[in-house]
């Protein structure tokens, strides 16, 4: 919620223990806001126990589509606050907002009345246990429906579809919690309801609820991936664990690989074979990649490494986000190895971003990283149908290869004619020695310079088109903000506002990391005498990224911290209110 | 070679004109000639062959014959040929090297291969050392074997990569002698037409590292008793060999690794639907 606009958003955080069911409660409250016509976007914030740890389920609703999280929450709500402290630096509060606790689970965190929020007292547990077999989750998810203004029809229908399976008797009593929460609802006031939406607006195509982890995988079976390889690492595993059922639909296949040593080695195996394959990992297991993505590289096969971020170095914080993957994505290689780095800048985007980097890698003959993050990859959120991406795999494949034919020819756009296995007359050896046009091992300086030209023209030159970069705002505008990732919406909500109060400024969300577009960059940043790079990393990764591979006119502004705390759009407004005062 | 005639398939059109990187002497020489007197004997056309190797000496056999190939990183080439398997059901998929490559930095790669049981075949070229980088001790080194790395020897025990083929699941197991050609050559071919995974290791002497090696021709013997498929009764006879056993040793009834890609089918715009609010 933003002062002066009081419907155009309302932000819930249900927190709990693991068990208690917040995530339940806030997942069906997402749908429940679907079919009442709003959009929103779910995140989630969870300790490191596999069971029984600290949860919070934050949601946002609005009217209009929601990309990212807002400054501060208007309901917070907890079943208990056991750990609760561990996150409350995450969920923001202030005097405007309202704090429901049960006063049986004992006192609030003081970090969190520190805040100055309002706090009601309401018998959740009790209320929960007058109903047979009634939980406190669900007496919360009628509690808060209530208060944003949130009708019980929807919400009793996805109880009915969530629960079918456990029988009728679990329905009931969820209703009847949920109604017990309603009417506990009446004792308090509302800080914020969400504008009136209509229960049974029909008036649109179907929206869709999805998170970022399906978005890249649902944009790389898009795309014309068939081949998976894949290790299990947090937080990546649902774009593996939505790929698998969903490739056999579509003829294609899911290695469950030993390390991410094989998942990668074999993806590039079954590219050899001419099935266009991805594997998706975090960064302890793009680390291992490493090497195989050079053999991608180096043997000129197609591959699609989906990268969802979370905290590093090391084991890191795994179950939080952080964009600082961004230097082993782009240098981590040895040798000097053309490929090509995107990333996502949205729950949404990372189903174009990923269609379109394997588009990429295909058409290239090289390797693609995806860089996603535990924010986008684990976010849920409500959108418009998208629209259809014709970005498709398409390799250059030579199906009649006469006597003379050269794996890897030196081309004038790079790009050589591959052929198949099972191609009469075709057979070579892909290498990750450096090789001759045959392909056949050399050690020649005129072959490795031949070579390293080729594999660096054909990504270095290739079309890019306008996508390299989400670029919004007026040309010639003096102040700009240059980032990338998921940081991308908190900034453009804050360029919003600012446009609101009649200040102007441009968005530059880079999504094309590698290589660089040093012309397309000096047309985007013309003009500008102003820019803030906004980064979700300690060391800056992003400001280093552009000073060594672009100019960059004017004054510069970093601002950076480390994850998990989310960049919100207060603070970029506040920061760029300030800079333009000056 | 474009097409075979359909009557004639020679050892020699399945190699290349690529002069070896190998010594004078090596083993190796001759596992290149059972694996194509193989594929001749098995008839296979080699536009469906794919030979993929690691890094070692041994392993730079796909540029020598001629079929796809796939030369990739040390210790990965088990991991890139389930790939290419799996991913073509239909080819015949070869995975080869030495000693280091397979059971040290690749050996992960081989206890899940063996597990896998994916349909293809495996062939180690085991000399007992590190060729390539000029004789320092591999898992198969004898523990008092003197090196520049490791004066006076590893003292370790030798890892015996049979008998942990057979405990992760290998459906056939074998051991054979390069300097036997014919006989290497009918054990892969074996090896080839088995269901699922295959692995063979052949004692492949370095004449340049290992000059005792050479010693190996009058040491092997054909196996004693005759191959088994009772996994109980070949761990036993592989715990209590000699190391220098050769032939058949294990034949397993496990199926083969059954998910590979098919046929493209379906339709993206059903799968959508179940985003549909």
């Amino acid at each position: 919620m933003t002062e002066g606009d009081q419907n155009t958003s309302v932000s819930v955080a249900m927190v709990g223990s693991g068990g208690a069911g917040v995530m339940t409660a806030g997942n069906m409250m997402l749908e429940a806001a679907t079919k009442a016509g709003l959009y929103g976007l779910m995140t989630r914030t969870v300790g490191p126990q596999i069971r029984g740890g600290e949860a919070a389920a934050l949601l946002r609703l609005s009217s209009r589509p929601v990309h990212c999280v807002d400054d501060t929450f208007d309901i917070l709500v907890a079943v208990d606050w056991k750990g609760a402290e561990r996150f409350a630096g995450e969920v923001p509060l202030g005097p405007h907002s309202l704090i429901i606790t049960d006063p049986a689970t004992g006192d609030i965190p003081e970090i969190l009345t520190a805040s100055g929020a309002r706090v009601v007292e309401v018998p959740i547990g009790e209320l929960a246990a007058a109903v047979d077999g009634g939980r406190a989750n669900m007496v919360i998810l009628g509690l808060v429906a209530a208060l944003i203004g949130l009708s019980e029809a929807p919400i009793n229908e996805i109880i009915a579809k969530k629960l079918r399976k456990k029988g009728d008797a679990a329905v009931t009593a969820s209703r009847a919690a949920v109604r017990a929460g309603y009417q506990a609802a009446v004792e308090v006031t509302s800080p914020v309801k969400v504008a009136t939406i209509s229960d049974d607006d029909t008036g649109h195509p179907k929206r869709w609820l999805i998170s970022g982890n399906q978005a890249a995988g649902f944009g790389a079976l898009r795309g014309g991936i068939r081949f998976v390889a894949a290790y299990p690492i947090t937080p990546a595993t649902e774009v593996l664990e939505w790929m698998s059922p969903n490739l056999q639909k579509v003829g294609g296949t899911l290695v469950q690989a030993e390390d991410e040593l094989a998942s990668i080695n074999m993806a590039i195996g079954a590219s050899f074979g001419g099935r266009p394959s991805l594997t998706a990992t975090s960064g302890p297991g793009l680390s291992l990649m490493m090497e195989g993505i050079g053999l991608a590289v180096s043997s000129e096969t197609p591959v699609v490494i989906v990268n969802v971020m979370r905290g590093g170095p090391s084991t890191g914080v795994p179950t939080k986000s952080e964009q600082t993957d961004l230097n082993i994505a782009v240098y981590g290689l040895h040798g000097d190895a053309p490929h090509i780095v995107t990333a996502a800048t949205s729950v949404e985007d990372c189903i174009f971003t990923t269609q379109w980097s394997v588009y990429l890698a295909e058409a290239m003959q090289t390797a693609a990283i995806v860089l996603s993050d535990q924010f986008m990859g684990q976010a849920s959120t409500i959108i418009d149908p998208p629209a259809n991406i014709s970005f498709m795999a398409q390799r250059l494949v030579e199906k009649a290869p006469t006597e003379d034919y050269l794996r890897y020819a030196v081309t004038a756009d790079g790009v050589s004619a591959m052929t198949l296995p099972g191609t009469p007359g075709g057979q070579y050896t892909a290498d990750g020695l450096e090789h001759n046009p045959k392909g056949l091992p050399s050690t020649l300086m005129e072959d490795h310079r031949d070579q390293m030209d080729k594999r660096d023209r054909k990504v270095a030159d290739f079309n890019y088109g306008d996508h390299w970069a989400d670029v919004e705002g007026d040309e010639g505008c003096e102040l700009v903000v240059l980032t990338w990732g998921s940081t991308t919406n908190a900034v453009r909500e804050g360029i919003e506002r600012l446009k609101a109060e009649g200040i102007d400024c441009k968005l530059v969300a880079i999504r094309l990391l590698l290589p660089a577009l040093p012309l397309q960059f000096d047309q985007a940043l013309k003009g500008a005498k102003r820019i803030l790079v906004v980064e979700q990393s300690h060391s800056g990764q992003f400001l280093k990224l552009l000073r060594a591979h672009y100019d960059m006119p004017g004054e510069i502004k970093s601002f950076r911290r480390p994850g998990p705390l989310i960049i919100r759009p207060g603070e970029i407004v506040d920061i760029l209110k300030e800079w333009n005062a000056l | 070679m474009n097409e075979l005639t359909p009557k004639k398939f020679k050892a020699s059109d399945y190699k290349t004109k690529l002069k070896p990187v190998w010594c004078s002497g090596c083993g190796d020489y001759h596992v290149l000639m059972s694996v194509t007197q193989a594929f001749a004997k098995l008839k296979l056309d080699p536009k469906n062959i794919a030979v993929i190797s690691g890094i070692g000496c041994s392993s730079r056999i796909p540029a020598y014959t001629n079929t796809y190939g796939f030369h990739t990183i040390h210790g990965r080439g088990l991991a890139v040929a389930t790939g290419v398997k799996v991913a073509r059901p239909e080819l015949t998929v070869i995975a080869a090297g030495g000693d280091g490559d397979g059971f040290s930095i690749g050996g992960n790669h081989f206890l899940h291969a063996c597990r896998r049981n994916t349909d293809m075949t495996y062939i180690v070229m085991d000399n007992e050392v590190y060729g390539m980088t000029k004789g320092q001790p591999s898992p198969t080194t004898d523990p008092s074997w003197d090196s520049a790395l490791s004066p006076g020897g590893t003292g370790l025990s030798p890892f015996h990569p049979l008998v942990i083929a057979l405990a992760s699941g290998a459906n056939f197991i074998a051991r054979t002698f390069s300097g036997d050609v014919k006989g290497t050559a009918s054990v892969i071919a074996d090896a080839i037409e088995h269901p699922g995974f295959s692995f063979v290791q052949i004692l492949s002497p370095c004449v340049t590292f290992r000059p005792d090696q050479k010693a190996w021709k009058e040491k092997v013997h054909e196996a004693m008793v005759p191959e088994t498929d009772d996994p109980a009764r070949a761990a036993r006879r592989l715990m209590s060999d000699d190391g220098f056993n050769t032939g058949v040793l294990y034949r397993g009834t496990r199926e083969p690794y059954r998910f590979s890609c098919g046929e493209e089918k379906g339709d993206i715009t059903e799968i959508q639907k179940q985003f549909e609010v």
